[in-house]
């Protein structure tokens, strides 16, 4: 009933940036590779109709069909875990280019710290600074390791930027300027000078200016067209993977693409991955792909899910804290936030692009001391300007009306008078927090759902409170005539937008016991396994996490290079 | 002020131009050449401006798919309390907002058909999201019967037939859970009210609601536009004359 395809040297799962990446680098070095997308075919013609805020914002047009595969969600282990029936707090990626084609194009590196959060922390403040139950680990990695690859995938991306004063050292700047300053970056930039903090121009994805990247590939500047963060760019200017690495994989002639494609297990035997198995969703046929090498890049959730419906790798178990797969699930914490409204300034807030603002690390990692503080990390605070669209934004001061005629007077009025500061706190994870099986609920083709475990904690709730506090204090300096800022940051709640940085289930570390993945990405349980993306994240930094994926998706392909000359584990 | 002309009569012209030139490296690069070819095209003539030359055209879109006419008048009349017309301009009724509302439940959404809405269904807690096995479309027919039955209820007639205030009075005491309903949640009927009515203010006048784009120009929504480069960095304020995807044509 199956039917079996010749063999190929690499299957990728997914393909997206993690993907897309590999898919480039492996077929430049003449690799066979076949990539499989559950999804569909994109291209930048799709965009001519894409400044539609309700059919893209709303509608969810380029996002994963929920009905056809969601995850369910409990705060605890307690409750009874249910479906994400709609879209809230985070959204899935789906088609070619996969997240990558809607992304704002934030294009931050993590810390120094947070590849060794652990060490450094003991270090810095003691043992005892870390809850018994928060399951922070090194990553096995280290910053002055992974600098070459970021510096890969930014200039893979042609990333427009300006030098993070509090960031890590780098090999080489930017390969394009910094984005315009619009009049609210201006005022930001500097009321943080004046509190004496460090501002710089948010790294951006959405090209400041044209840009021809190694490989050759040539994007037009960004046009500020305020359209950006759930739509596709029309341009072909923010760097998506349908612009970039994968038309440089298929001109190899090596790219074997296949959308539709809907991977339900990885076939293994003898402790090596033999295939994968998929369904072609426009046919329903069953189909098994041989391959020597497998590499999962079908995002956080499809990655564990994958590996714990083909019973590859050790089961996570919270009651011991044993075995990996599903283990250290973590978010972000970003509605530590404040709005300020201002009586007699206007803004064009209308205008704008994805990854256009300032920001300041000042309270990020351990930039500042935590002695007296009750957590670890922290997180950016930045000011941007994606574009105000009219449905999804009407700022009113917190104590007015929601509906009626003094709603709509508010909302009128303070709609281009209004500006917030927002917050990247990083997420640390939890004995508790996890990913696994979901026992009743099921997908399209009767798979388990994944389901996650998952809530704020203290750390959370002082982390918010500290960074709203500190976004008012700058919103103050701006000279807002009003300001709301979070008071308490309450429980997790996954119907409303928060953002798509999920993070861990596949862990990376230098301990075959504590995590699943070396720092090549291959899996400790299966060596010629690799699983890819944010899923290798032992922690979520105070930052945007695709730099960081795409880094070690750079890293990974230059593994499994090595891997299908020498064979072996690689650390 | 004189720049704020020069975007209104030339908005088009000038856009186009730069977006050529800013583009023209992709042009005649390698990756996205085909596609910039057939963007460009963007902006030619179209026959709006021969439509507007002749008479009042008959808005064949103001028909109804769904709701029956007395809720019809029962959606436009609480999406004109949620959004009324006052002097900044028209409300919800004026903009279209009740067709709007009626085709969205006409089509998919209404459906629910890309949400997850498999059994088994329990109630969950509110963190979890909404676990109804009702669709939209049901909740919305549930809803205004329920409406119209509290209003007599209250006040001895039809939601359509109160004063304002009265209405304001029903429709808060939906949105605050004061009202005894079983079936559906009293205040999610209203949560879908109120985002629905927003939507058909400030969606595209494509799907029906936001006639002429009066619900954008209140606020100074430029709509569609192809690029704001040139005023990215200003730090006046620009009163730009709005687009819809119909200018794409
Ligand atoms: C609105 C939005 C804004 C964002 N903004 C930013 C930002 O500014 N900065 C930042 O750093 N990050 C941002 N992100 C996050 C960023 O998009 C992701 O980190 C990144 O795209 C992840 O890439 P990936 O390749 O790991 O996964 P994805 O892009 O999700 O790709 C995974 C692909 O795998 C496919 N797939 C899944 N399961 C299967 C299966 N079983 N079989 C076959 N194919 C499968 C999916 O269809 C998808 O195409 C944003 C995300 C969203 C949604
Ligand atoms: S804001 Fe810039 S990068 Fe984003 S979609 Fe518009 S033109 Fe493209």
């Amino acid at each position: 009933m199956v039917k079996k395809l010749p063999k190929t040297d690499v299957v990728i799962v997914g393909v997206g940036w993690g993907g897309g990446i590999i898919a480039s680098e492996l077929t430049k070095q003449g690799l066979n590779v076949v990539g499989l997308e559950k999804g569909q075919e994109r291209q930048t013609e799709d965009y001519y109709m894409v400044h539609d805020e309700l059919r893209y914002a709303l509608r969810y047009e380029l996002m994963q069909d929920l009905s056809k595969d969601t995850i369910t969600f409990r705060g605890n282990e307690k409750m009874r875990a249910l479906p994400m029936r709609q879209y809230g707090s985070f959204l899935f990626g789906d088609g070619l280019g996969g997240a990558g084609v809607h992304w704002n194009g934030q294009t931050f590196r993590f810390l120094p710290y947070d590849f060794n959060i652990r060490s450094q922390t003991i270090e810095r403040y003691g043992k005892g600074k870390i809850p018994t139950d928060m399951t922070i680990q090194d990553w096995g990695i280290t910053y002055d390791e992974i600098e070459p690859y970021y510096d890969k995938f930014e200039k893979m991306a042609g990333i427009s930027g300006e030098e993070n004063p509090l960031g890590g050292k780098r090999s080489d700047k930017y390969p394009t300027g910094p984005m315009k300053h619009t009049p609210s970056m201006k005022m930001f930039k500097k009321a943080t000078e004046n509190l004496k903090y460090h501002p710089y121009t948010i790294p951006s994805a959405n090209l400041s200016e044209p840009y021809t990247n190694p490989d050759g590939i040539a994007r037009a500047a960004c046009q500020y067209c305020a359209f950006c963060e759930r739509f596709g760019c029309e341009y072909g200017a923010k760097a998506d993977p349908v612009v970039t690495v994968i038309p440089v994989a298929k001109k190899t002639g090596k790219f074997d693409l296949r959308t539709h494609s809907w991977v339900r297990r990885v076939l293994h035997k003898g402790g090596r991955a033999t295939g994968v198995l998929y369904t072609d969703v426009t046919t329903g046929e069953e189909i098994e792909q041989p391959a020597d090498m497998v590499v999962l890049t079908s995002y956080v959730f499809n990655n564990v899910k994958l590996l714990l419906n083909s019973k590859v790798g050790r089961p996570y178990d919270s009651s011991t804290g044993t075995g990996v797969i599903g283990k250290n699930y973590a978010y972000q914490v970003v509605k530590g936030a404040a709005t300020g409204y201002f009586d007699d300034k206007k803004f064009n807030t209308f205008a704008g692009a994805g990854a256009l603002g300032m920001v300041i690390d000042d309270f990020n990692g351990d930039n500042f001391d935590h002695t007296n503080l009750n957590f670890i990390h922290g997180g950016y605070l930045a000011l941007t300007q994606t574009g105000a669209r009219p449905i999804a934004n009407n700022p009113i001061p917190s104590d007015s009306p929601t509906w009626g005629k003094e709603f709509k007077q508010n909302s009128l009025k303070y709609i281009n008078q209004t500006l917030s500061i927002g917050a990247m706190g990083a997420s640390m994870p939890y004995k508790q927090h996890y990913l696994d099986l979901d026992p009743v609920y099921k997908d399209t083709f009767g798979d388990p759902l994944i389901r996650m475990t998952y809530d704020f904690r203290d750390q959370d709730r002082e982390l918010a409170k500290f960074t709203a506090k500190k976004s008012k204090e700058i919103l103050q300096e701006m000279g807002a005539d009003k300001i709301d800022s979070m008071e308490e940051l309450g429980p997790y709640n996954i119907t409303t937008y928060q953002s798509t940085h999920n993070t861990g289930g596949v862990i990376m570390g230098a301990d075959p016991d504590t995590s699943a993945v070396n720092n090549y990405l291959q899996m400790w349980d299966m060596e010629n396994l690799f699983v890819v993306g944010a899923s290798a994240f032992p922690h979520n930094g105070g930052y945007n996490p695709t730099d960081t994926v795409g880094a070690l998706a750079y890293r990974a392909a230059e593994g499994i290079v090595k891997y299908s000359k020498n064979g072996g584990m690689l650390a | 002020m004189t720049e704020d002309k020069n975007e209104k009569s030339g908005a088009e012209n000038l856009s186009r131009r730069k977006f050529i030139r800013n583009s023209s490296y992709a042009v005649g690069g390698l990756a996205v050449g085909g596609v910039l070819g057939s963007v460009i095209p963007w902006g030619t003539e179209n026959d709006d401006q021969k439509q507007q030359a002749g008479k009042q055209i008959k808005n064949y879109n103001h028909a109804l798919m769904f709701f029956s006419q007395a809720e019809f008048q029962t959606v436009q009349a609480a999406a004109e309390r949620i959004f009324p017309e006052d002097e900044n301009g028209p409300g919800a009724k004026e903009l279209g907002v009740g067709f709007y509302i009626d085709h969205q439940m006409a089509g998919s959404y209404g459906f629910n058909a890309r949400d997850y809405m498999v059994p088994p269904f329990f109630h969950g807690e509110k963190e979890q999201g909404y676990q109804g096995r009702l669709k939209r479309r049901e909740i919305f027919k549930i809803g205004l019967r329920e409406m119209q039955n509290y209003s007599h209820q209250k006040f001895k007639k039809g939601f359509t037939e109160l004063s304002e205030e009265q209405q304001d009075n029903v429709l808060s005491d939906f949105a605050e859970d004061k009202v005894n309903v079983t079936t559906i949640s009293a205040s999610g009927f209203f949560d879908l009210l109120r985002s629905t009515t927003l939507e058909g203010v400030y969606s595209d006048p494509l799907y029906g609601g936001n006639i002429d784009m009066e619900g954008w120009k209140m606020r100074n929504y430029p709509g569609d536009q192809m690029n704001y480069t040139d005023i990215i960095e200003d730090d006046k304020f620009h009163e730009i004359e709005p687009r819809s995807l119909r200018d794409h044509m």
